[in-house]
């Protein structure tokens, strides 16, 4: 990364994700911050490193019947059933505004085969603003059984390979942590041309209602997030920085500053701020507060000083 | 829009009854940017157990920058905010979600059974203050017993309304339901009825509005994580199929629009 001069009192937030420049390590989560503009009465998004919109498929998803969701201890489970209103009407609807935002947008992308992964891509691939694509591999492939993509290191590879194919902006796989070794399918999607990975994705659990005996969500099976994932993301981030040469995106339960920068030091380059959203829709400009107070206090030469800067032994 | 996330303080907290509370809050932004039938998030306790904020329908705001909550204690939640003292700060986040369309035209019926009275008091004051919504608003409240039911009359009654009461154990008012009473007084298609309350209730309201051809608006309440259209948790079956959002496509909606057989 090029040196610049900083102004009196500015201090260097600035990351790179493969050739994607950021302003600052903090991102928002897919999923937790809509298409962006949910949040502009509470945010001023022109301040984030990038904004991750909900997940896009190929034709509009209804999602899942309710209850879609449930509160845990210091979490939470959802089984939104990746409801969203397509790649046209996202293209034609959210873009504009997006685009216009000045920061750079990621676009979560999801899909039931390897083919409709590449035609998502293709399609994003002719839309301005679109800084990066991050591919959600949690998805079940109907045409393998309903195996995640995720859970299988070849079929995590062909999509990465896929997408990678069908566009040019950096390509970043989110995987998922119901895996028995991570590190397995991270180093799976760098081999196949991923120029990031972001971890993790939601937990799969569940939550009973003993008095209906009944399960809390109609789908029974729901993804965990929230504070109570933090230490698992932690320790699956710290396990992929020692695997990958890639940057990593650290995502679980990172709700403060303090949570941002532990998952710097486990070796994340940038962030993202998921749940917390919810609670606090100021929450991922916050951390970025948070962060230049600590570069500044701490009279660090760059946020980048604190990336695997992990002390062990 | 004009949302808030704002820290306030709790001036005044009433037991209405067993285990119903009001709380007072001193919320001017929120309480001035407010339309009846939108409701606030409000985190129950600092920390992060539980982490979520929960949704509560606006019950009452004043000019001076007041805005009142009403609800039962179910849960870990609610009993935390029972049990917040005054002169503590809560985090409110509002207004949210779409209110009830005030009709202009024709006549008002309100029709609020348990916590659903809490968003038909902010709806009649506002029927009462503007002139140009004519006649007063008739008005049935319905709750499971006298000692529910009579502390929160007496708010519609301050505003000039007449109201007709309803009681599951027959303690006060009408010994049966709100649908009963809505029945026997024979409103016809010049009517828009206005209804919060429980589902059973709002079901039976609708298909007797849709056999009288009356325009019927329901508030609705779902579990919710964000209360501001980013979690697509809070999930309500639409007739025509698919889901619209409670926090961000309502929780007011025509009761024509939703699927009732579920």
């Amino acid at each position: 990364m090029e040196p610049v001069i900083m102004n009196r009192g500015e201090v260097d937030l600035r990351v790179a994700i493969g050739s994607l420049e950021l302003q600052n390590p903090v991102m928002t989560a897919s999923g937790t911050f809509g298409y962006a503009r949910e949040f502009e009465d509470f945010v001023d998004l022109r301040r984030l490193g990038a904004v991750v919109v909900k997940g896009i498929s190929i034709a509009p998803r209804a999602g899942n019947p309710p209850p879609r969701i449930v509160e845990t201890a210091c979490g939470m489970l959802n089984a939104i059933g990746l409801e969203n209103v397509g790649v046209d009407r996202f293209i034609s609807e959210k873009m504009p505004y997006l685009s216009a935002l000045g920061v750079p947008v990621i676009v979560n992308i999801l899909g039931d085969c390897v083919e409709e992964y590449s035609r998502i891509a293709e399609r994003l691939a002719q839309v301005e603003g679109v800084a990066a694509i991050e591919v959600n591999i949690s998805c079940p492939n109907v045409k393998k059984g309903g195996v995640a993509f995720g859970a299988d290191p070849k079929m995590a590879a062909s999509v990465t390979s896929a997408v990678k194919q069908s566009c040019r902006v950096p390509v970043i796989v989110k995987l998922s942590p119901n895996v028995t070794d991570v590190t397995v399918m991270a180093k799976a999607v760098q081999d196949a041309g991923a120029d990031a990975v972001s971890l993790i994705n939601t937990l799969i659990g569940m939550a009973i209602d003993l008095r209906s005996r009944r399960p809390r969500l109609a789908n029974i099976f729901g993804g965990l997030s929230g504070p109570a994932i933090k230490p698992v993301a932690l320790r699956m981030v710290y396990q992929v920085a020692q695997a990958v040469t890639i940057p990593i995106i650290g995502i679980g339960g990172i709700a403060t500053t303090e949570d941002a920068m532990e998952f710097m030091l486990a070796g994340a380059s940038a962030v993202q701020v998921g749940t917390a959203n919810f609670v606090n829709p100021r929450a991922s400009e916050d951390v970025v507060d948070g962060i230049a107070a600590y570069v500044r206090e701490q009279q660090l030469g760059s946020v980048r000083d604190l990336i695997g800067a992990l002390l062990v032994g | 829009m004009s949302q808030f996330q704002k820290k306030v303080e709790l001036v005044r907290s009433e037991v209405i009854a067993r285990d119903v509370v009001r709380l007072t809050l001193n919320a001017p932004e929120i309480a001035a940017a407010a339309m009846p039938g939108q409701f606030v998030m409000i985190q129950t306790a600092p920390g992060k157990d539980p982490l979520l904020r929960r949704p509560f329908s606006i019950h009452q705001t004043s000019s001076e920058g007041y805005l009142q909550i009403l609800f039962k204690v179910v849960g870990r939640g609610t009993q935390l905010l029972a049990q917040c003292r005054v002169g503590e700060k809560l985090s409110l986040l509002g207004p949210l979600g779409k209110g009830f369309v005030l009709c202009e035209r024709g006549n008002a019926c309100l029709v609020g059974g348990g916590m659903g009275i809490a968003p038909m008091l902010f709806l009649a004051s506002r029927f009462q203050q503007q002139a140009r919504y004519g006649a007063a608003p008739k008005v049935i409240l319905g709750a499971r017993n006298r000692e529910e039911l009579v502390p929160l009359i007496s708010d519609f009654q301050n505003l000039g309304l007449e109201v007709l009461a309803a009681t599951d154990d027959g303690s006060f008012g009408h010994h049966g339901l709100v649908t009963d009473v809505l029945k026997k007084m024979n409103i016809g298609p010049d009517f828009t009825v206005y209804s919060c309350g429980p589902r059973p209730m709002m079901a039976a309201i609708h298909h007797l509005c849709l056999k009288e051809n009356i325009h019927c608006q329901v508030s609705v309440e779902t579990v919710m994580a964000c209360g501001m259209g980013a979690c697509l948790g809070c999930a309500v079956p639409l007739k025509a199929g698919g889901y619209a959002h409670a926090c961000s496509d309502g929780p007011v909606f025509e009761a024509g629009e939703l699927l009732w057989s579920l």
